[in-house]
This record gives C-alpha cells, structure tokens and sequence, in this order.
C-alpha cells in the first residue's frame, strides 16, 4: 500500500484482491435515500433516470461511500414482466399481481426484451450517465435479480415453494428462460458502464432452502448465469445466512457475498477462506434507531471482525438501507469509517490488549 | 427414550426431510393408541415446536418449515375437522398481513397453528382502517401480523394507536423479519408479544388462554 489516499475504485479492487487498501471500502447501498435529497415522493423519484443520477450523485458525496448504486426497486424486473407495481410513501414498491398465475402460465410465458422495456431503460440511462461523471474513479454496482430467486416476484413465495418441490419440469423450463432474461440484463447494464452486477439470490440461502435443495438448484442456476455475465458479480443474500454453503456460493464463480447480522463476521472470514470478499454485516432495521455512538460502536465491530488482510466492504446486511434511517446515522458510520477505518488496523490489536 | 420421544422424533425426521409418507404412518399408528387431540398435542405440536426452534438456530430452512406445516395442517383435517368439539377453546383469534404484499409468513403460521388445534380466522392483507372494523366486528381477542418489510411493521403502532382510540381492548402477537433483526422493535410498534417462528406463537396464545380465563 502507498502512503497516498486511494479513490473508490482503486480502494475497492485492492480489497477484492484481498490486500489492504488505504482505508475499510464503504459501500452504503442507499436508494430511496434520493428521493429525500430533491425532496420528491419516492415515486416521482424513480419515475426519472435524471433524479436517480442526481440522487446518486448528491449522496456519494455526502455519505462518502465507495460505491453508487443505481438499482431503483426491486420489482422493476417483474415491472417489465407486466405486473406493475404498487408505490408506497415509506418504502420500496411492492411487485403487482403476479405474472404467472398457475403453475401451468409457465408454458407459455415469455421474458421481456431489455430495450424495449421503458422501466428497465431508465436504469440503463441512469448507469450510462453515472458512468459519464464518475469514469473509472467510483465503482457502479448494478443488480440482477438471479433467475432462481425472481419466481418469488413472478408468481409468490408460497406457489414457488410448491414449483419448486413438486414441478421441477416445469421449474427448469422457467429457470431457462429467466437465465436468458437476468443475462440480458445484466449484460446490458454492463455494457452501460456498470462495473459489477449484485446477484440478489436470498432463496439461496440456507435460510429460505435446505443446502442439498440449493446444490441441485439454486447453485446450479448461479454456475450457469454468472459465466454469462460479461462483468464481476457480487452474490447477496439479502440477510439470509450463508456460512454453511459459502464454499459452495464461491463455487458458481461470484467474487462476493453479501451476508447476515445474524452470523458472525469473524467466523464468516474465515470460512471464506480468501475466496470471497465480504460485504456486511451492519444491521439496516436496527439502523433506524442507533445513535451516532451506536453506529461508531457497530462499524468498529464489523471492521475488527473482517477488515484484517482486505476481503471486505463495509455495508448493510440487506443490500439496501431501509428508508426510515435518518441523516445522522448514515453520516455518523462515515465519520466512523474515516477514524476506525484506515489501514493498518493496528487498534484492534491494542483493544485486544486491554 | 419413551414412546411418545421417540414418535416424536421420527416425526419430526420425516417431516423436515418432507417425507410425508413416512410422516402420514407415524401420525396413523399414534392414533392406534391415543384419540386424535391427544396425538396432535403429544406428537404433532412437539414436532413443529423443535422444527421451529431449529429455524431460528439456522439447521432447517424455511421450506421445510412451510411444507411441515401444510404436512401437519392436512393431517390434523383430516381427524379433527373445524366444527370438532375436540379443537382447542380460544380466544377468538385472527391472523393478517398488514399492508404488505408477502403471504409466506402468514400462510406458515396459520398452517402451524390449525396443526395444533386452533381455528382461527385468515384475513388475508388488510390496511388499518379495514382490519379495525374487522376486529370490532367478529370481536377479536388475540391478532397476530405477520410482515417482512419495515414500513409495514412500523405501521402497526398506527394499528395500536386506532384500536385503543375505538376503544378495542386486544392482544397483538408479531413476527416477521423485521422483528428478528431488531428485538426491540415489537414494543416500539405497541404489540404485546413476538413471535420468532410460528411454534412461538402456539405457545404465547396458550399462555395468553391462560390469562383470559
């Protein structure tokens, strides 16, 4: 490491090549956020590529995170299916009626085409105009919904369980053909000037689906997708746990992963063994409510837990902080950041002393 | 290891690896012994409540606890119908997703619950003005809401505060991710328990039947 301070980029590269950066990469996924900063409802917010872009911008800066994060909601790829959705004034959309109603409108039902998708067109502009103000210098973490964890948006969690356990020729002929759509996707963010796409795969975890289940499914679905992705991808499973299959996760080829405050971030490193980096674990619902004290004292947890030897960004534990997280708080983890963050981290050892 | 532990445990085996043939068998040969009450609380009960507490511990993931709750649902249909004066006496009870658009937990708990005996109502997703007249109308005494988004969960404290307004005297029993991630967030929402599985729940509304009667 020289001694001169790093950009987002450069710091975020040396951490996933496991070496230690001139300070803990932060990645405060934010969204909704934006919309506070212009003072818009959250729907016009995303009604707009030229909002989120203005959005992003104003809180890279006032954050100081290392990454920005042009993902809109969640259900803007069953938005592209045709199932609408439903706006509220205190949280992301909600996905619409279901697209696949019965079991039996897999048969028949075809994915959306990237670019003649309105919706997913204003992410792609979005990218394209971040990518123009920031070049090399921020890293622009897109996200894709896997092909495995999107039935839950296309037709409900309790039906998918159903397809899943009871359908599986019905259950491969899906996963074809949301491969196909979350690789065009995916790709088209890229080539928009995305540098990594988050792999949102919370099914994966052992949380939601029993490990032998993900081994013939799931991790069989992220082997084949991410080798079609033209860019690095970073997994995330949305606060559910991984340590049990991490090993397995870092086997479909992701070069990160996303994980729980339920599970230890000490324990996690290790387990990752230097093939994946970690992003977490900081809990976003509890967030809500931290002090400025509270959130130093959970940033210098997490960073003696995983920071040691690079492999690590710090964020949340879900993939996007919850919009009832207030100013203090998120300014209150920067400024934890830039005391207890910077390399080497030799408090920790003197902590350990005491 | 007694009779009923090791039934218990066979039970408990074919469930979480979803075999409901072998699960089917165990139930029917227990009912060779014991009237059908009597094998749902001895056998079934027990079964879900180590199923739960092992979701929370991380060895068992929410599929399986989905499927042995439907498992267990049909089962104990198919010996103790609803109108069976051998269901449990409740308080009159009702389960709702407040405003939010995610059914799993719900389905889970209600499935769980019917397992063991109770009846209760399934509102589906209500808002706030709707479920309070619901509640006034079928005179609940025990709610339980289930959320996954955070929005949602807060939103319950706007239940509370309608209910005490209307002057509804009723017990709220939470759960949902959002409690998990946050143990003091269900006394900031003004409920009076929570729930992190749906075994939890049997165990909270006997312990409530308690104080009712």
């Amino acid at each position: 490491m020289s001694g001169l301070p790093m950009n987002s980029m450069q710091r975020t590269l040396t951490t996933l090549g496991h070496q230690e950066p001139d300070q803990v990469p932060l990645f405060l996924l934010t969204t909704m956020h934006g919309a506070k900063e212009l003072d818009i409802s959250i729907e016009e917010y995303f009604s707009s590529s030229k909002n989120v872009v203005e959005g992003q911008m104003r809180l890279l800066k006032k954050y100081r995170s290392d990454c920005l994060f042009p993902l809109f909601y969640g259900a803007i790829e069953t938005e592209a299916w045709g199932s609408g959705v439903i706006y509220r004034t205190d949280g992301p959309p909600n996905a619409g009626e279901p697209v696949i109603q019965k079991v039996e409108d897999i048969d028949s039902i075809k994915a959306p085409k990237v670019n003649e998708s309105a919706c997913l067109m204003r992410v792609i502009d979005t990218i394209s105009e971040l990518k123009s103000r920031v070049g090399d210098t921020v890293p622009i973490i897109a996200v894709a919904i896997s092909p495995f964890t999107l039935p839950v948006l296309q037709m409900g969690f309790e039906s998918y369980i159903q397809l899943l356990y009871e359908h599986p020729d019905r259950f491969e002929r899906l996963m074809q053909i949301n491969e196909d759509f979350t690789v065009e996707w995916a790709n088209a963010q890229i080539a928009a000037g995305a540098t990594a796409i988050c792999y949102f795969d919370p099914i994966s975890s052992p949380t939601n689906i029993p490990r032998e289940l993900y081994l013939k499914t799931g991790q069989q679905v992220a082997k084949r997708t991410l080798a079609r992705i033209n860019g690095p991808t970073a997994t995330h499973l949305a606060s559910g746990r991984s340590q049990s299959i991490l090993p397995d996760i870092a086997d479909t080829g992701t070069a990160v992963v996303g994980v729980s405050a339920l599970e230890n971030l000490a324990e996690l490193k290790a387990s990752a063994n230097k093939r994946l980096t970690l992003l977490g674990n900081l809990n976003g619902i509890e967030m809500r409510r931290w002090t400025a004290e509270q959130a130093e004292v959970e940033v210098k947890k997490a960073i003696a837990g995983a920071a040691r030897g690079g492999g690590f960004l710090l964020g949340d534990n879900h993939g996007e902080i919850p919009w009832q997280v207030p100013d203090d708080v998120l300014l209150a983890i920067g400024d934890a950041v830039d005391r207890w963050g910077r390399y080497p981290l030799d408090w920790i050892d003197e902590e350990d002393d005491l | 290891m007694t009779k009923v532990k090791e039934r218990i445990q066979l039970f408990q085996d074919a469930l979480s690896s979803l075999d409901k043939v072998k699960a089917d068998k165990i139930f029917d040969e227990a009912l060779k012994d014991d009237p059908p009450i009597v094998v749902v609380e001895q056998i079934v009960v027990p079964a879900l409540e180590n199923i739960g507490q092992a979701w929370q511990e991380g060895a068992l993931a929410l599929s399986q606890i989905y499927m042995s709750g439907r498992f267990c649902e049909e089962m104990v249909e198919r010996v103790l119908p609803p109108s069976d004066p051998d269901r449990k006496r409740q308080p009159r009870s009702a389960i709702v997703v407040l405003n939010d658009y995610h059914m799993l937990g719900k389905r889970i708990v209600y499935s769980v619950m019917r397992a063991s005996g109770f009846e209760l109502f399934d509102y589906g997703r209500m808002d706030v003005e709707e479920l309070v007249k619901r509640i006034r109308t079928d005179n609940l005494r025990v709610l339980m809401i289930s959320v996954l988004m955070l929005p949602s969960a807060l939103q319950i404290r706007q239940l509370r505060e309608a209910l005490d307004t209307a002057g509804i005297n009723i017990k709220i029993l939470v759960g949902g991710a959002p409690f998990l991630f946050d143990s003091e967030l269900w006394r900031d929402v003004g409920a009076d328990a929570m729930g992190k599985s749906a075994s939890d729940a049997i165990q909270i509304i006997e312990t409530w039947m308690e104080e009712m009667t």
